[in-house]
């Protein structure tokens, strides 16, 4: 379990993220949501020590990130597995040797130790055939996969998946979004997602956390979203057309 | 101000490099490819400068000095003073601040824009060390090597060309190469070459490893550390200099 307990982080005079207070829960799918400049992105950074926050406290399973040294940083961070919007795939490696890196960096495995469990996670994220394969020679929605891939080759305790679906087709997205879950479930990971696409929260989302203005605005299930009378988060959800379509529709299947 | 934030920032950025590697056999096969990188890389550029700066530097001086009162084999010996002494360390390792400086420096930066590096660091994985020490190594192992061959191919294209064009005979050059020579000389060239390799590559790595934003900070970062590390070049030149020789 990850808990966040009144962070706050300002870039000169422009306050990003104000007091927020969060928790997020073991094997559960916890999603960040909130428009472009929310913050959605800062707070995932500040959570992994990307950035440093100006107040406030980070609990990995109670132990207090901010407060940790170098060193027990580095130790909290082998439990974390990281997906990024781009994916960040080193790419003068293949993919096998992408999957393998954490491997290769933290732990004594053989060779072939290694490559049974490159295999073992290629394969669950269906992309077993691809070993060879460099970054630039896959699609986007690949790149997401192997990046997952990457992300849970050590068993970690923490994923974090930032904009999994940016840049990717409806289909593609849902597929990533499904990956997300079942490994959730399957490995009972902490697992934060940052997001806009509100396919994904309707697909995914257990434990949503609403963004605005650089404040926890909001927070519940996917039934309180959709049956939430918070005029910002209103606005978000039924931002688009066919959302607004669905509105009645998908208040009366969460009921 | 901003001049004391680099030098306070660049400082910690070394102390993060020659931390202790996380994984002495991943470093030593990255030091391995950067000495392949950086040293069979520039090999062929190198080459082809010094055969052609040793022609030119010959038959320059082949021309100033033709009076009757210089004997003939101080062509030789000029060649070879300004080749070791100069042309060899400082203005190869000049050109090698645009080679491989820019090469690191925009492999580097790339990889920060790409998120490459903060998927280093949310691994644990000591970054700056993990990139930055096998390429400052692997340059401070392979320059003097490849300033060695740059001495004696400007050496050999100077009698070669100069042997060709009429302006000096072969003995006379040999005689003047072997005249007066002190090894000292070399020895010089050669520490200045590791203190060269060490500004290119730690400086083209920190512009890289600092770059923020996309594709034309990129560029920008490779082109200031081409200048800074060329500047710091020729300062540190005239320090060792001072030092060493005089």
């Amino acid at each position: 379990m990850i808990e966040i307990r009144g962070i706050s982080k300002t870039f000169g005079d422009n306050p990003v993220l104000k007091d927020i207070s969060a928790t997020f829960e073991k094997g559960k799918v916890n999603m960040i949501i909130g428009q472009s400049g929310s913050g959605k992105t800062v707070i995932a950074k500040c959570i992994v020590g990307l950035m440093e926050v100006d107040q406030g406290a980070i609990l990995y399973d109670g132990q207090d990130f901010v407060k940790l040294d170098k060193q027990q940083r580095m130790d909290i961070r082998r439990k974390i597995g990281f997906l990024f919007q781009y994916s960040a795939l080193f790419d003068s490696m293949t993919v096998e040797e992408n999957v393998m890196f954490p491997m290769k960096m933290f732990t004594e495995m053989t060779k072939e130790e290694m490559l049974d469990r490159v295999n073992f996670c290629l394969k669950r994220v269906n992309m077993g055939d691809k070993n060879a394969l460099y970054p630039s020679e896959l699609s986007g929605g690949m790149q997401k996969r192997v990046g997952i891939a990457r992300a849970i080759s050590l068993n970690p305790a923490y994923l974090f998946c930032d904009e999994p679906n940016s840049g990717l087709d409806p289909r593609t997205s849902i597929v990533i979004d499904n990956l997300i879950k079942e490994i959730t479930e399957e490995f009972n990971m902490t697992t934060v997602v940052i997001s806009h696409d509100m396919n994904s929260v309707i697909e995914i989302g257990q434990n949503i956390n609403f963004l605005f203005q650089g404040q926890l605005w909001w927070k519940g299930d996917k039934k309180g979203l959709i049956t939430t009378d918070n005029e910002e988060v209103n606005k978000f959800v039924y931002s688009s057309e066919f959302m607004q379509l669905l509105k009645e529709k998908l208040a009366s299947s969460f009921k | 101000m901003g001049f004391f934030f680099e030098i306070g920032r660049f400082w910690m950025f070394m102390r993060q490099v020659f931390a202790r590697p996380q994984k002495f056999s991943m470093f030593f096969k990255r030091f391995v490819n950067e000495c392949y990188q950086i040293g069979i890389g520039s090999l062929g550029i190198v080459s082809i400068m010094s055969v052609f700066m040793g022609a030119v530097i010959t038959l320059q001086t082949a021309y100033n000095i033709d009076s009757w009162y210089i004997p003939p084999y101080t062509v030789g010996f000029t060649a070879r003073q300004s080749i070791i002494l100069e042309f060899s360390p400082t203005i190869i390792s000049l050109i090698l601040a645009g080679i491989v400086g820019s090469k690191i420096s925009s492999e580097i930066g790339s990889m920060r824009v790409s998120q490459q590096i903060d998927a280093l660091d949310i691994m644990g994985v000591n970054s700056a060390g993990f990139l930055v020490l096998p390429k400052i190594t692997g340059a401070v192992f392979m320059f003097p090597f490849l300033i060695a061959i740059s001495m004696f191919l400007g050496l050999l294209g100077g009698l070669v060309f100069g042997y060709l064009s009429g302006e000096v005979t072969a003995g006379r050059y040999i005689y003047g190469l072997q005249y007066y020579f002190n090894p000292y000389a070399v020895k010089y060239a050669l520490t200045k070459t590791l203190f060269f390799a060490f500004i290119i590559t730690s400086i083209a790595s920190y512009y890289g490893y600092y770059t923020s934003g996309g594709s034309v900070e990129v560029g920008r970062s490779s082109t200031k550390s081409v200048i800074v590390s060329s500047i710091f070049i020729l300062l540190v030149n005239y320090l060792l200099t001072q030092l060493l020789l005089i």
